[in-house]
């Protein structure tokens, strides 16, 4: 009968260490606390909604004038002419998908394999393989090591993610320029008929800026695509081994297709990222009001343009300015809004 | 129904028949009609040799994808390393053809706004964090809120800076810490809010009931409860949050400006001027046609970029406590 304990001795014992705290009702102070409180975090949340509102409405009332001097025609017009107040932004908006699609394309290409090796376990089965020699794979350090060495390699690119893009900018204008350079003029100088090698590169231009976003939005895409992946139930794996399929039939009949609305959500995200890219792109991609097809050649993009000639607008240029940011923002927005609304279908559906 | 029929008939069969229905079954080959080289693991078969080769080719686009990953650091290394000295931490910033400098005013300026940024969106982003979790699963607010702070997240980072320029720049008459600081905190907001949120709605629901049961407020279960039990969620949001906005340039072009002394006039800080930070100072020496400005460009890169992966190390390190 020693185990039950006796309540009322509690009751006084927790009376003692707290006298008149336990039993009591809120004072009417901690009731009007908790309501101020509620109406706090409320108010709060709303304010993010508010936030996104005025941001919208603070660019868009910037760019009345210029709207209501240039129309719509400022969309596809191709000149940027300060003295003569002449200002079109198409090379921009070229520009800015051109650059994105490109790099999407070079960056999901190598992303979602990097997540396939990730998400397959490669890594780990070369490890114990290599311990097996060694005769460690059981060892209780280094036996450990096939586990470890995938979330290892996983953050390691989730870190790369958080470098600044300034930095890659700088790494982009100092190694890879040089480093690409002969071989682009070797490109142009032979086939240099083909649209796409009809410039030579001088320095900054459309290429190295999209291997530099491509290598920005590469970890994006692979952390997205792997969780994916990871999340696909292994029971559809384990059936279709069973079923007799090989490791690769079983990634592309399956796991990639169950998993397909989780990349594509993670793409577009990239995408949106990429589109809004600023400053690797202001220093690399070499800032000419140009409409090419050209990889070598210099270009532009509505980010690296208010990037570039924001801090020396004048009053009169500013408008415009804003009008180019006013579409930039419905570009990304709308991208945006479609990645969130595709990743949470995916979720809600693993769900 | 049949299998309940079958086997009440199989329970009728006495032992005997039973065996020699095994016995019959043994004997008929239960894999009659199976190629069994199909099922070969070998590399003459097609099927195989594929499989084998797009494991090969996936490991090496992986390791091709790391190498520029991973020369980033090693060029910062190398080239930002060379420089490094603890001069540069004290030092201002050197005009045009000028010799040896630094940049400690940029390494206070970016603490500064980081600084101001993390006031302003800490209270807002968990409190707002705070919200979300708790809200039905049906509240239209809070699914809006949701929305926002996701698409918050793909904000462009010179809109940010855009609409600073607007909003407090254009009133205030100048480029200021102040408007920096603002400009970061809408790129940190949605990283604290989503991250606040799910840290806040993992804590499990038997702890919240406990702590209304025993009579608890709301604001107090808040407090007492869900913040102490979220906290390393929590703080790994905030440091991601302060490790993004360390690292951010471009909304700081036209709001923070940049600037060759420290911040400070008549020897008191002042918030209301111009302020260096690392990331605008390697923008403007990274297209200087100066040795020694560039060679400044890449260390403070260096110092940046170890600023920013430690901040992310420490946050990430802070939710690993709480898996374990």
């Amino acid at each position: 009968m020693a185990s039950v304990p006796d309540i009322t001795r509690a009751h006084e014992e927790v009376a003692a260490w707290h006298p008149g705290q336990i039993w009591n009702p809120p004072s009417a102070a901690q009731k009007w606390t908790d309501r101020v409180f509620r109406r706090l975090c409320v108010v709060f949340a709303a304010s993010v909604i508010v936030l996104i509102a005025i941001l919208v409405l603070e660019i868009g009332v910037q760019a009345i004038p210029a709207f209501r001097e240039y129309g719509v025609g400022f969309l596809y017009r191709a000149t940027w002419d300060p003295n003569k107040a002449n200002y079109g932004i198409l090379p921009e908006i070229w520009g800015t998908l051109y650059t994105s699609l490109l790099a999407l394309f070079v960056g999901t290409l190598f992303g979602v394999a990097a997540a396939i090796f990730l998400s397959e376990g490669y890594l780990g089965e070369a490890v114990f393989r290599l311990l097996k020699v060694c005769h460690l794979d059981f060892h209780p350090i280094w036996g450990k090591l096939p586990s470890r060495i995938e979330t290892i390699l996983k953050t390691l690119i989730e870190l790369l993610a958080a470098v600044p893009s300034v930095v890659y900018g700088l790494w982009g204008l100092f190694v890879v320029i040089p480093l690409i350079r002969p071989v682009c003029n070797w490109l142009h100088s032979q086939f240099g008929w083909f649209p796409l090698f009809s410039t030579d590169l001088s320095g900054p231009g459309i290429l190295p800026a999209v291997l530099v976003l491509s290598i920005m939005i590469l970890p994006t895409i692979t952390a997205i695509s792997r969780d994916a992946l990871v999340s696909v139930p292994p029971k559809l794996r384990m059936a279709a081994y069973g079923l007799g399929a090989t490791r690769w039939e079983t990634i592309l009949g399956v796991l990639l297709p169950t998993a397909s609305r989780g990349i594509f959500g993670g793409i577009v995200l990239a995408f949106g990222r990429a589109l809004g890219e600023t400053m690797a792109l202001a220093m690399l991609v070499g800032n000419a009001n140009r409409l090419t097809v050209s990889l070598f050649s210099p270009a532009n993009t509505l980010a690296a343009l208010l990037a570039n000639s924001f801090p020396e607008a004048g009053a009169k240029e500013i408008p415009v300015l804003m009008y180019a940011a006013l579409v930039l923002l419905a570009i990304t927005l709308i991208v945006n809004l479609f990645g969130a609304l595709v990743l949470e279908r995916a979720s809600a559906k693993t769900r | 129904m049949t299998d309940a029929k079958d086997k009440a008939a199989k329970h009728s069969e006495d032992k005997e028949t039973l065996l020699m229905r095994v016995e019959q079954e043994a004997v008929q080959n239960p894999f009659e009609g199976v190629d069994f080289s199909e099922l070969e693991l070998s590399l003459y078969r097609p099927r195989t040799l594929f499989s084998i080769i797009l494991s090969y080719v996936v490991a090496a686009m992986t390791l091709f994808a790391l190498i520029p990953l991973f020369a980033v650091l090693g060029m910062l290394l190398w080239r930002g390393g060379k420089v490094l000295s603890p001069t540069l931490f004290t030092n201002l910033p050197p005009a045009p053809l000028e010799q040896g400098g630094g940049f400690g005013n940029a390494i206070i300026g970016t603490l500064i706004m980081v600084g101001i940024a993390t006031l302003i969106t800490v209270p807002l982003g968990v409190l707002t964090g705070v919200y979300l979790a708790q809200a039905p699963s049906e509240s239209k607010l809070a699914s809006a809120v949701r929305l926002c702070s996701k698409v918050l997240t793909g904000f462009p980072s010179i809109l940010a800076g855009v609409f600073a320029y607007g909003a407090i720049v254009l009133i205030t008459g100048g480029y200021s810490a102040i408007a920096g600081g603002i400009a970061l905190s809408i790129l940190m907001l949605p990283t604290i809010i989503l991250t606040a949120e799910s840290a806040i709605s993992m804590v499990p629901a038997k702890m919240k009931e406990a702590s209304i049961g025993m009579g608890a407020t709301g604001a107090q279960t808040v407090w007492m409860v869900l913040l102490p039990t979220a906290m390393p969620g929590i703080l790994t949001g905030i440091m991601l949050a302060v490790a993004r906005a360390a690292g951010e340039t471009a909304p700081l072009l036209f709001t923070a400006l940049f600037s060759n002394y420290w911040l400070a006039s008549h020897g008191r800080l002042n918030l209301m001027q111009p302020t260096a930070s690392l990331a605008v100072l390697i923008y403007n020496f990274a297209g200087m046609p100066f040795k020694n400005q560039v060679e400044l460009a890449w260390a403070a890169a260096l110092v940046l970029v170890t600023l920013v992966l430690i901040l992310n190390l420490i946050g990430r390190s802070f939710s690993r406590q709480q898996i374990e």
